[in-house]
Parts: structure tokens; sequence; C-alpha cells
């Protein structure tokens, strides 16, 4: 028997499920400096998040929208770990359920599933989970390098942490300490240093933005942007003096910016479609996240500049619509 | 310095151009010959022959029936079995001549010496009344009767005539070929063209995939005033008229006008080839370069084809075996057509046959869009297919004049790219159709 079908007869090997695989790929050398960093309860924290993720998506398909579960894309799994990312090591088992639910059944399904949420999912389950838990939400195991079985309860401060506490010059200065506990360049880099447990290393999270280039997943155009704009700004205040504590480099490196700027200001839903609303959207998330660490009471600033921007989308695509072949050019 | 390519979107599908370096064989002669009478867009050709009719190789069957419309001749000498509706490619009934083929006798008026006759005698009004008598139409896909394009309207002036070797739809490689084995054919028809369009210079666009055609085209060209060759980037789809001229001259056919209106003419090298034969050798079209090739081949081949042959018959050919195909495609895999029936025939515009296994047959399932853009980067008129498909689905064709869905040169480009594999290409179709007919 012969099959007719329309035309293309070929289709790109990219499909949604090949493109969550590659990006829970890119996210595995932050998973393992993590591990590396503060041991195995990194680990439990991650494995946590996405089995919940995954499984609250199945059972909302399954029993809510009595539909076929649309787990097997992958996009769960992914949406677990960025939520897990953003979490600090130690944070407990039932907190992370309850971010999961969040992020999933509100963030995600409650908007019709994939491709139609607005916010990205993992980030409003972060921000729940922010604003209900403030404290285990910023109490920061201290790195301990392939100490794995690391069940120290022993905190301390993120870099911007220590920075907004200078900045404020508050009391609280003597407890976290001075410019001169800031890790260095080195220590940031690989992600010796206190934070969410995905976001520290910069060098594994990078690794995992030369494979989504590769992979063609995603441009290059939205964490460049993004990060140049944070770059570029708190430069010219540094320049100026006083204005701001650091220099850019320690603000690139510090925080969830590269995890942000890569992973979840580059999530195909809740981003404009064009080049060039991307690139309006990206500068935007770095003027707000610059704002925020500098002027907000919020040591950082990321997960809360990309889901403001998120909001934008709609407009910036509106604003962006590509020229039509044929048509008004200059 | 890279090579020039069209600037709005287009992506590279896989090439599978397995039959690059497989000279064009002689398919020989089918038993029997279909030939439709509307192989060309326009109305069908009148049909002049009835049953019992002897006919040669390039007698006429049917003739023109106003200026949209084109001659059809024989391409087997025989005896006219039947005159009537048979079942095409697409399944419908198409009106068709059936020959009986006998021997292989041609018409005395046809020289079929291989020599290549340079000298261009004729004027231009006996040259386009030669490609008229020739039956000549766009062989790209097109059908676009060639008498048409070349006479241009009052007032228009032509300075760019380009002449697409592009080929950018995977597996094929009819076009290839022939410009490596019938090069200097081609690049006589590029003079005719040249003085039929009162113009000093053709370009022969090749893109950088076929090195044997570049070098051979370059070689010869060099012995000829008025034909360049100009390489361009590969990219998908290339050979589509309106991105050649972009591509070639950074000048865009306005929305809804014709290539004319920016002073280009594109011909495709197989019809510059068909011209060359009708105008210097007095040779109707009744064959073509065909491809045959797809993952249930097992010998894929370039053919010289005579129209009428019956897929089929190509398919015992490259060895085919017929249990293993799932699909048989007219043309590309990016804009071809599945055809129904095993024995449909090749027509002037049939450029390749592929042969799909079974389980490269099946259309994958549609999932949720997942708002990647990739279908807005790949488009190459700057479409966004997505909102295309989201309005199609609303019934909403007030919307969707805005979106420009009429501009959709239906490449598939954006289906093709889809990682929720949503048929885009079907939602534009259905899109311009449903609004023409709303009009
Ligand atoms: S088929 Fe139409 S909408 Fe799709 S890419 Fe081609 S021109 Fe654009
Ligand atoms: S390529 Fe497909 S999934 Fe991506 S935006 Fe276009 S329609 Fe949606």
């Amino acid at each position: 028997m012969l099959k007719i079908s329309t035309a293309p007869h070929m289709n790109s090997p990219q499909d949604t499920r090949s493109i969550m695989r590659d990006v829970v790929i890119a996210l595995m050398p932050a998973l393992v400096a993590a591990v590396l960093i503060f041991g195995l309860n990194a680990l439990t924290v991650v494995l946590t998040a996405v089995a919940a993720c995954v499984a609250f998506e199945y059972l909302t398909c399954r029993y809510l929208l009595k539909s076929t579960p649309t787990t097997g894309n992958l996009s769960a799994v992914v949406t677990g770990l960025l939520l897990a990312y953003n979490l600090p090591s130690n944070m407990p088992i039932w907190m992370i359920l309850i971010g999961s639910f969040v992020a999933i059944v509100i963030g995600k399904m409650a908007f019709g599933g994939i491709g139609k949420n607005v916010f990205n999912p993992a980030l409003v389950g972060r921000v729940f989970l922010f604003i209900s838990f403030p404290v285990q939400m910023t109490s920061w195991p201290k790195p301990d390098f392939l100490n794995f079985l690391n069940t120290d309860v022993e905190t301390g401060a993120t870099t911007l942490g220590i920075l907004k506490h200078i900045d404020a010059e508050s009391s609280a200065t003597k407890l976290v300490g001075g410019l001169e506990n800031l890790p260095d360049y080195g220590q940031m880099f690989l992600g010796y240093t206190g934070g969410c447990l995905g976001e520290v290393s910069a060098l594994a999270l990078l690794i995992g933005f030369a494979y989504l280039l590769w992979r063609r997943v995603i441009g290059w155009h939205i964490p460049f942007y993004y990060i140049s704009t944070v770059f570029l700004i708190t430069g010219i205040m540094w320049l100026n003096g006083g204005n701001i504590q650091v220099e850019p480099i320690t603000q690139i490196l510090s925080g969830g910016l590269l995890l942000g700027a890569i992973f979840m200001a580059t999530d195909y839903a809740t981003t404009p479609m064009s080049r060039k609303g991307q690139i309006v959207f990206a500068i935007g998330c770095g003027i707000l996240t610059v704002i925020i660490r500098r002027w907000s009471v919020y040591p950082e600033g990321v997960s809360f500049a990309i889901l403001i921007m998120n909001a934008f989308v709609p407009l910036i695509d509106y604003f962006t619509i590509p020229r039509v072949f044929g048509t008004g050019r200059k | 310095m890279s090579n020039k390519t069209f600037h709005i979107g287009g992506i590279h599908p896989d090439k599978h151009k397995i039959t690059t370096n497989k000279p064009i064989e002689d398919a020989g002669l089918p038993e029997i010959a279909y030939i439709p009478v509307k192989q060309h867009i326009g109305s069908p050709a009148k049909i002049l022959v009835s049953k019992g009719d002897k006919v040669k190789v390039g007698t006429l069957l049917a003739d023109a029936d106003g200026i949209v419309s084109a001659d059809v001749h024989s391409s087997v000498s025989g005896e006219v079995l039947k005159v009537e509706e048979i079942e095409g490619e697409f399944g419908y009934l198409e009106q068709m001549i059936t020959v009986k083929v006998e021997g292989d006798e041609w018409e005395e008026s046809i020289d079929r010496s291989p020599d290549i006759i340079k000298e261009i005698t004729l004027s231009p009004e006996e040259i386009i009344a030669k490609i008229r008598e020739a039956g000549i139409v766009g062989m790209g896909g097109a059908g676009y009767p060639t008498p048409i394009k070349t006479t241009i309207p009052e007032g228009k002036k032509v300075e760019y005539l380009i002449i697409n070797g592009i080929e950018c739809e995977p597996y094929l490689t009819a076009d290839d070929r022939l410009m490596v084995e019938k090069a200097e054919q081609i690049i006589v028809g590029a003079k005719i063209l040249n003085k039929v369009l009162g113009i000093q210079n053709a370009i022969i666009a090749v893109d950088e995939n076929k090195p044997n055609a570049i070098e051979v085209l370059r070689k010869i060209t060099r012995s000829y005033v008025g034909v360049n060759v100009q390489v361009m980037q590969t990219k998908y789809p290339q050979g589509a008229e309106k991105q050649l001229i972009e591509a070639v001259t950074g000048r865009e056919v306005p929305s809804g006008k014709l290539p004319v209106d920016v002073g280009c003419i594109v011909q495709n090298v197989g019809t510059v080839n068909a011209i060359y034969e009708a105008v210097q050798k007095n040779k109707p079209l009744f064959e073509r370069v065909v491809t045959v090739s797809g993952d249930a081949a097992e010998n894929p081949s370039n053919f010289m084809v005579r129209v009428g042959t019956p897929a089929s018959y190509l398919i015992n050919k490259v060895h085919g075996n017929p249990a293993e195909i799932g699909k048989i495609i007219f043309g590309g895999p990016m804009m071809g057509t599945s055809a129904v029936n095993i024995n449909a025939p090749i027509t002037k515009l049939s450029s390749g046959i592929l042969l799909f296994k079974d389980d490269h047959s099946f259309k994958p399932e549609e999932t949720a869009c997942i708002r990647c853009g990739k279908c807005v980067d790949a488009c190459p008129v700057g479409l966004r297919p997505f909102a295309i498909a989201s309005q199609v689905r609303d019934g909403d064709y007030h919307e969707m004049k805005q979106l420009h869905v009429l501009d959709c040169i239906e490449c598939g480009s954006c289906a093709y790219i889809c990682p929720a594999r949503i048929p885009l290409l079907d939602y534009c179709k259905l899109g311009k159709y449903e609004l023409k007919k709303s009009k």
C-alpha cells in the first residue's frame, strides 16, 4: 500500500524531545560541580525536584486534564533541574515538593502546558519558595570540596549577599565580613563559593552553553546581550566610583547571572520569537538585574528580572515582527 | 569572502545527493506511454489525434489552447491506443493520450546529430515561435509556459537573465548532471535567450555543492562572451525564483509583483537546454532528466526519460522492491507530491522520483508549539508560520491577510524545521486557499 502525505517529506532531526534532552545534557556539568562542591545533598535536592516535576506533570495530564501525558518530551525534567539549581543544597525535601508543585501545576499546566506558559515555570516555583520560606532560601551551605557527606549545617554568605550588606552599611556587615571575604576570580569561576547549588560554577555553565550552541538549541544572542548589558552598566557605575562596590567581572561571575542568562532567559516559551525581540528582551533583563541588585532589598535580581521581562514578551513580540520579503525595504 | 546567498531565513537540510556522480543513463522505452495533455500551468492542450493514429517521436499530439497553454508532442513512436481520462500522479483523473510503443522512429525534422550548433541565426520573434512550437514550459517545477516568460511586456526592461542551476531540493541531481554533461548546450541556450531579451549577459547561478558542474561550466564559458557562472552558497530554498533574484542581484521582487518588475528573468537550466534543442535542433520537449533515488532505491540513478513513461518502469530500473516502498514522491522531498498511483507518468516537470521505505513514509505526530521561533528564523519570506497556523485553526481569515500568507512560497522550510512537527505548510496552504476563496 502506498502512503500519501503532504510535503515536506523530510523533517529536521531536531524535535521537542531531542531539544529537551540536549538541555538536560547541557545542565549536567553544573550538577557534577554542585556535587563536588556541596556534597551529595545537592544530588538529593536535584533528584527530588526532577522526580516531583515529572510526577506532577504526569498526574495533571492523566487525572486533571484527562489527556495523554506530555512527560515524554522531557520538558518537566528540565523544569525540575532548573528549579533545583536555584535552591540551596540544604533545602528541606517537603519544601522542594511544594516548589515543584507550584512550578509545574501553577507555572506551566494551568496555562495550558508546554509552550503556553507566560512565566518560566522553574522561576515561578523558585520565587514562590523565596517568598514563603525566606530563611531556608537564603541560608547557604559553605562550599566544601570533595566532602561528599557534607552534613555540616555551617552556612556562609554569597558574594552578592556580602556586597548588599556593605552597600547597605547594615549592622550585619560584621556578620558576613567585608570585601576581603569575597572569593577570588578563580574560586568564582570554578564555583568554590556559596550560592544556589547550580549557579556557582561558571565553568560548568559555560561548558553547557557551548554544548547548546553546538547543538543549535539556542542562539548566542540572549546570553550575550544579557551578560554584556550587566557588564556595561556595572562597569560604568564602578568607574564612576562609589556607586557600586565591585568591578563588573565579579558582578558577572556571582549570583545566578550565568545560569539565568544561559538557561532561563533562553526558555523558548517565555521569550520573544524573533532575533530582534530576543535582543530587546535580553537587554531588559540586564538592566533590571542591575537595578534590583543595586537598589532593592534583595541581593540578587536575576529571577525577578527574567520574570518581569517574561510579562513583556507579548509586547516585545508585537513590536518586533520581522519584515516580510518584498515589502517596505528602505 | 563567502559566496552570495539570500538574506532572509533559509535552512540546511541533509543533502542526500547520492546520485551526483552517476552519469545520465538512457532509460529506454516503456511498452506504453501515458502522455498527459496538461503538463503546465494554464488550459489543457487541444487533442489532435485519435485512437488508431500512428505517431512518431516528436509528432504533435495536442495543440496549445490559448496563450497560457503549451503544445504536447509524442515522446515515442507507435499507435495511439486510446485518449481518455486516467488517474494521474495526484490520483485525479487527467486527460491522457496512451501510445503503444513500436520501434523508435523520430520525425525527420529533428536534428539528432550530437554536434553543437553555436551560431544563432534566427530572429528573436522566430526564436519565440520555435520555443512555442516545441511546447517548452518551466522545467524547474512551475510549468509556466516559457514563451510568455520570454516575451517582455510593453514598458518593461530586462537587465538580468539568471539561469537557475541551484537545484536546492535534497536528493535531486537532474539539473546537476545536465550541467555537467550538456554544459555547452545550456550556454548556447543562454545566448539564445540573451538575444531574445536584448541583453548582453546571462548569469548561470550554481551552488557550491556542485563542484563538477561549476568546473565544466567555467571552462566552457571562457570561450563565450556574455555568459558567466556565479557560484552561490548552498542554502534551501535558493532555487526559488524570488530568493535567487535577491541572492544574485540584491533586488527584492515586491510582494505580489513579478521578477520582470525588477528587471529580472529566471530560467531553469533544464528549460534552457530545451530551448537550445528546440531552436538549434528542432527538437520538441518530450524527454527530460529524472533522478530516481530515495532509501528504497537499490541503485539510485539519473535517467533521460521520455515523457509519459510510467513511474513503475523507472522503479524497476533502480531495483526498487515494490513491497518495500512506502511512498513515491514526484519531485523533491521538500516540495514534491506523494503519488497515489505507481503507474503515474513522468511529465515535463518531473525532476525526480523518490522511493521511501515504509518507516520513512509517515508524517510525524503533531504536538504542541513550543514557541521556539525556529519557523520564523527559517522562513525565507519573513513570515511567522506559527501565527499563521494558529489563525487558520481559529478560522480568522481577516487576520491572515495581515500575516501575508499569500506571499508564502510553499517551500516547506517551516514545517521541516518545526521540532513540534506541526504541519505548518499545510496550514499555510489552507490559509491561502481560504483567503482567496473569501475574496
Ligand atoms: S512554506 Fe511559506 S511560511 Fe513556510 S517557510 Fe516557506 S514561505 Fe515561509
Ligand atoms: S517551529 Fe514549530 S514549535 Fe517552533 S515556534 Fe514554530 S510552530 Fe512553534
